[in-house]
């Protein structure tokens, strides 16, 4: 059901889900954090923020949170993922630990911290056509990249070298970098369409 | 200290230093002495890992002076997992906190539960790509860090002692001084920041965002679920468990349940299923049987 003022969940199981929780607010959702299944299933769309993906995964399960969210992708709510969220929607997922689980959705190959350590972490402009002419100023914390994408999804910014680091399909939505660090909101707005839409 | 990499951006910006600290919110940072320490860590849900030769407990029980850890222990832990490493360096080393950035660690913590290598001064932490934390015990120490460049700060605390008191009255000390602030006018930020010995802008600041401009976590003392959930209710972005966790019975069980108790921090029901059966804790010594100079959290200025 589409609502002009849709309630969106942030995955608060940890790392910075208040970043987005302030975003999504300011963008005139109804944001809120969600840790138990009870309070994702009052949401129309799902924020997977930056944090550490192997916690995320763990923390998910342990609190019942994985099968749901999994259903609740399969029977299309809009997901957007940055970063660790990006690795958290990955079908497949490159240096993961052992055990390390994703929730899926994403028809693509995701490399884990593909820049090396801290030090490597960058910023920079990237041209992101479906937001606009202007390029959207990203940083990448550690971040993943897309090394494969599948038939299925669709390439939507890439680094200077060509590397993918955003991507969509459907109502799925994910990102290398941290929209919600930068105070430029169009990332989350492009979201928004796709909850409202959906 | 801000540079270009041709292929990517910009690095070592203020932005990506404190993004990071930003990511590990909501997360427990464990202290471990070796690879597989770090690995049980990684497995029980660690945000990131602390890499030392010996957790303060063992620094406090053996004394002598401490160092930076030996660059075998450091690389063996940065193999050994995925999930960010940190290490520590003494107060202002600048040297050893140049050989941890060249070792490629993801945080320095310039520490006060080593021994301090400068009584003066601290490092300038502009100067470097890799991001610092730094420990304070009220708000002007943690904007002095702030100003000198930290990244991200964590409240001091006891290291070593199993006693949570000390870390329960610095972070209410940090919190309340915010509070403070936010209460007054502007001439008064004046006299404040005069008081806090701390930087104007910096004072003005946390008074008109009523928060660090830094991610704050809590250390020192922290060795029980109830423990970590009564921090982040005080208001920390995260914790710290130095020795609480492998200098207890049941090390893998302990940090696992400290990971759950952390997030869901105020939910009395999960933090009692999770303290259920996790076997001895550390045994600890009480702060107020410590004589003064004994005391970590003094080391700093």
């Amino acid at each position: 059901m589409a609502a002009s003022t849709p309630k969106v969940g942030v995955l608060a199981l940890q790392g910075d889900f208040r970043e987005h929780l302030a975003v999504l607010g300011e963008l005139g959702a109804e944001a809120v954090p969600v840790r138990r299944p009870a309070e994702l299933a009052e949401v129309q769309g799902l924020v997977i923020p930056g944090g550490e993906s192997t916690v995320m995964d763990k923390l998910s399960r342990a609190f019942g949170l994985r099968e749901p969210v999994q259903r609740a992708i399969s029977a299309g709510l809009p997901v957007y993922g940055t970063c660790a969220g990006l690795i958290m929607l990955a079908d497949r997922v490159l240096d993961a630990i052992d055990g390390q689980l994703t929730l899926g959705g994403l028809d693509v190959t995701v490399r884990r911290n593909a820049f090396g350590s801290q030090v490597d972490s960058f910023e920079t402009d990237l041209p992101m056509p479906v937001l606009g002419d202007e390029p959207v100023h990203a940083v990448f914390i550690r971040a993943p990249i897309v090394e494969e994408v599948g038939a299925a999804a669709t390439p939507i910014g890439t680094l200077a070298d060509g590397r993918v680091v955003a991507v969509e399909q459907g109502n799925l939505l994910g990102t290398s970098f941290h929209p919600e660090v930068t105070g430029d909101y169009r990332f989350h707005d492009y979201f928004l369409q796709k909850v409202r839409a959906a | 200290m801000t540079s270009t990499n041709p292929n990517t951006g910009e690095i070592g910006s203020s932005r990506v230093k404190r993004g990071l600290a930003e990511m590990l919110k909501g997360g427990v940072i464990m202290d471990v002495v070796t690879a597989e320490q770090a690995r049980i860590a990684e497995d029980a849900g660690a945000v990131a890992v602390m890499a030392l030769e010996r957790v303060p407990a063992d620094i406090r029980a053996q004394g002598g002076v401490a160092r930076m850890s030996d660059p075998d222990l450091i690389d063996q832990i940065i193999s050994a997992v995925s999930i960010p490493v940190m290490a520590k360096a003494r107060i202002g080393h600048f040297v050893e906190a140049q050989v941890l950035q060249a070792l490629g660690v993801d945080y320095i913590d310039e520490s006060e539960v080593l021994s301090p290598a400068d009584y003066v001064n601290h490092i300038d932490k502009w100067e470097f790509t890799v991001p610092f934390v730094c420990g304070a015990t009220n708000l002007g120490e943690a904007l002095r860090r702030i100003n000198e460049g930290a990244a991200m700060i964590r409240s001091k605390g006891e290291a070593g002692t199993g006693d949570v008191s000390e870390a329960t009255k610095h972070i209410r000390k940090i919190t309340s001084e915010i509070n403070a602030l936010k209460a007054m006018t502007k001439d008064e930020l004046y006299v404040a920041a005069k008081e806090l010995q701390a930087p104007y802008e910096l004072v003005a600041e946390v008074a008109a965002t009523g928060k660090l401009p830094v991610v704050l976590f809590t250390a020192g003392g922290v060795a029980t679920p109830a423990d970590a959930a009564m921090m982040m209710q005080l208001g920390a972005d995260g914790v710290f468990v130095g020795s609480g966790i492998f200098k207890s019975g049941d090390p893998a069980k302990r940090a696992a349940a400290i990971v759950k108790a952390t997030t869901m921090y105020d939910d009395p029901q999960t933090i009692a299923e999770v303290s259920r059966g996790l076997g001895e804790a550390m045994v600890g010594i009480n702060v107020g049987d410590l004589p003064a100079p004994h005391r970590l959290a003094e080391r700093g200025w």
